[in-house]
């Protein structure tokens, strides 16, 4: 088997070089790729959006269709890691670990026994116990503020820097995945729970495909940015550029929104109790 | 051009990735593969693609070590290949 | 020297591509581990992103985005001073894809090594067939 897909590998390396030696030189201005369709948006990005970065302004004007449909598949991709892993079991039916922190010792209540409350005096513990460490429970308290505030800065400056909306979603959900392994997974639940979690996918989508029906309703095509001009009391031009703010917002809503599903669900294996 | 750089990456970009899927532990191809797309998001810089670097960094890198680590913590870390 | 070297890591620049590719066909084909699997998928995944970028690269060329500052927007814009914006934006969206769809596939492997206890693919094989 390993020799028959050797020769496998060989014979598509060789396929694949012989097609490269068709290709441009590297980096040539002249190359098929940069002539056609590119430099339109090159020229006429300050004029049409009046945003600098093109890459932005192509993802979500030029291109918008394309943007809302990947984050459509997000958003399908969340909603299936769901429906594969989720399980919901009744409360009384595991054994679980509790720290008594006044004596500090750990109990062990079996199945079906009486759980106490989550109070001053007692703890819930993961069952592969993990040293508590004050160092980095307190650390990464520290620094998850700055991480999200830096995402919102991706997300708000991305017109003119590099970012936008799958970054700073993509940095807010690093921020949550980072709060719920510094402390534990029950920590996070109780600061953004999966129903928050699962709003904030479809809210992103909803934002998305809403900005591009309020364009229709305003008589433009849909994700014609330039009729929001209307509402928003500015030109066209400016608009154009709120507009795929607007978008952004929505994509970065949807993609925190599936990485924290997605977490909670792979960590936990559906189960929501206890994490990595 | 500095092209040394480049080369270096290209080169640790390969042995990343065969050490990715050759690693006896899961755990270990996981983090290898956390640091082949970091070795990615430096050659994206270098080529200009900034917006791609800057999502690889996050993803990459980043959120995807994250899941791969805890698939393998939810399942098995030994492997026979 | 230094031309020969250049020449040399601009073709190189290709044949990384194929090979990283090559690497994860292999993975995918011959591993018999699922997460290695996995593994090998996002190896080609990549590859194929870095095929993308390298079509964009532009010799003499800045980052894409258009310089501007308070008095400066005015100056015209030349499409031979910025990279092609166009496979950023192809390869943006399919990086973020990527983790979806790597989320799923996890998934999929969890719930696997829940029903059979094993991530090997011929223990998995020797499973089904007793049944």
């Amino acid at each position: 088997m390993k020799a028959f897909a050797l020769i496998i590998v060989i014979l598509c390396a060789g396929l694949l070089i012989y097609g490269t030696s068709d290709f441009p030189p590297w980096s040539d201005p002249e190359s098929p790729a940069s002539t056609h369709v590119s430099p339109y948006y090159i020229e006429h990005t300050i004029e049409d959006t009046s945003v600098p970065n093109i890459v932005t302004s192509v993802l979500a004007d030029y291109r918008g269709f394309d943007t809302m449909f990947e984050t459509i598949v997000i958003f399908t991709a969340g909603i299936a890691c769901f429906f594969l892993l989720r399980v919901t079991k009744r409360e009384d039916h595991e054994s679980r670990l509790y720290h008594h922190l006044v004596t500090g010792v750990t109990l062990r209540i079996k199945e079906g026994g009486k759980l106490p409350d989550e109070s001053e005096e007692f703890r819930r513990v993961d069952t592969e116990w993990v040293p508590y460490s004050l160092i980095i429970k307190i650390t990464c308290r520290l620094i998850v503020p700055f991480i999200m505030l830096f995402a919102l800065y991706v997300i708000a400056h991305g017109h003119h820097s590099p970012g936008g909306g799958f970054q700073g979603g993509v940095i807010i959900g690093a921020a949550m995945i980072l709060f719920a392994i510094s402390n534990d997974l029950r920590a996070a639940i109780l600061r953004l729970s999966e129903k928050m979690a699962t709003f904030f996918c479809s809210a992103g989508v909803f934002i998305y495909a809403g900005t591009g029906l309020l364009c229709l309703l305003l008589g433009l095509n849909f994700l014609d940015y330039g009729a929001l001009a209307k509402i928003l009391f500015t030109d066209p031009v400016t608009a154009r550029s709120h507009g795929i703010l607007a978008v952004e917002i929505g994509v970065g809503i949807a993609v925190m929104g599936v990485v924290v599903s997605i977490y909670y669900n792979l960590s936990s294996a559906g189960k929501h109790d206890e994490g990595l | 051009m500095n092209w040394q750089i480049e080369f270096i990456i290209l080169t640790m970009v390969i042995i990343l990735g065969i050490g990715a899927i050759t690693v006896k532990d899961l755990l270990g191809a996981g983090i290898l593969f956390g640091a082949y797309s970091f070795m990615m998001c430096l050659l994206w810089a270098i080529m200009g693609a900034v917006d791609v670097a800057f999502t690889e960094a996050s993803v990459g890198a980043g959120v995807s070590t994250v899941f791969f680590i805890s698939a393998v913590f939810r399942t098995t870390r030994g492997t026979k290949d | 020297m230094g031309d020969l070297a250049k020449e040399f890591v601009t073709t190189y620049n290709y044949w990384v591509y194929i090979i990283l590719m090559m690497i994860g066909l292999y993975a995918v084909m011959v591993k018999n581990n699922l997460v290695k699997k996995i593994i090998g998928m996002n190896i080609v995944q990549t590859a194929i992103i870095l095929f993308f970028i390298s079509i964009g690269a532009k010799r003499g060329a800045t980052i894409p985005i258009i310089a501007h500052g308070h008095n400066g927007g005015e100056h015209a814009v030349h499409a031979a001073d910025y990279i092609n914006p166009l496979p950023h934006v192809l390869m943006l969206t399919a990086i973020v894809v990527a983790v979806a769809t790597l989320g799923v596939a996890l998934s999929l492997a969890i719930k696997i090594y829940q029903e059979y206890g094993t991530l090997e693919e011929d223990d998995i094989r020797t499973q089904t067939r007793e049944e």
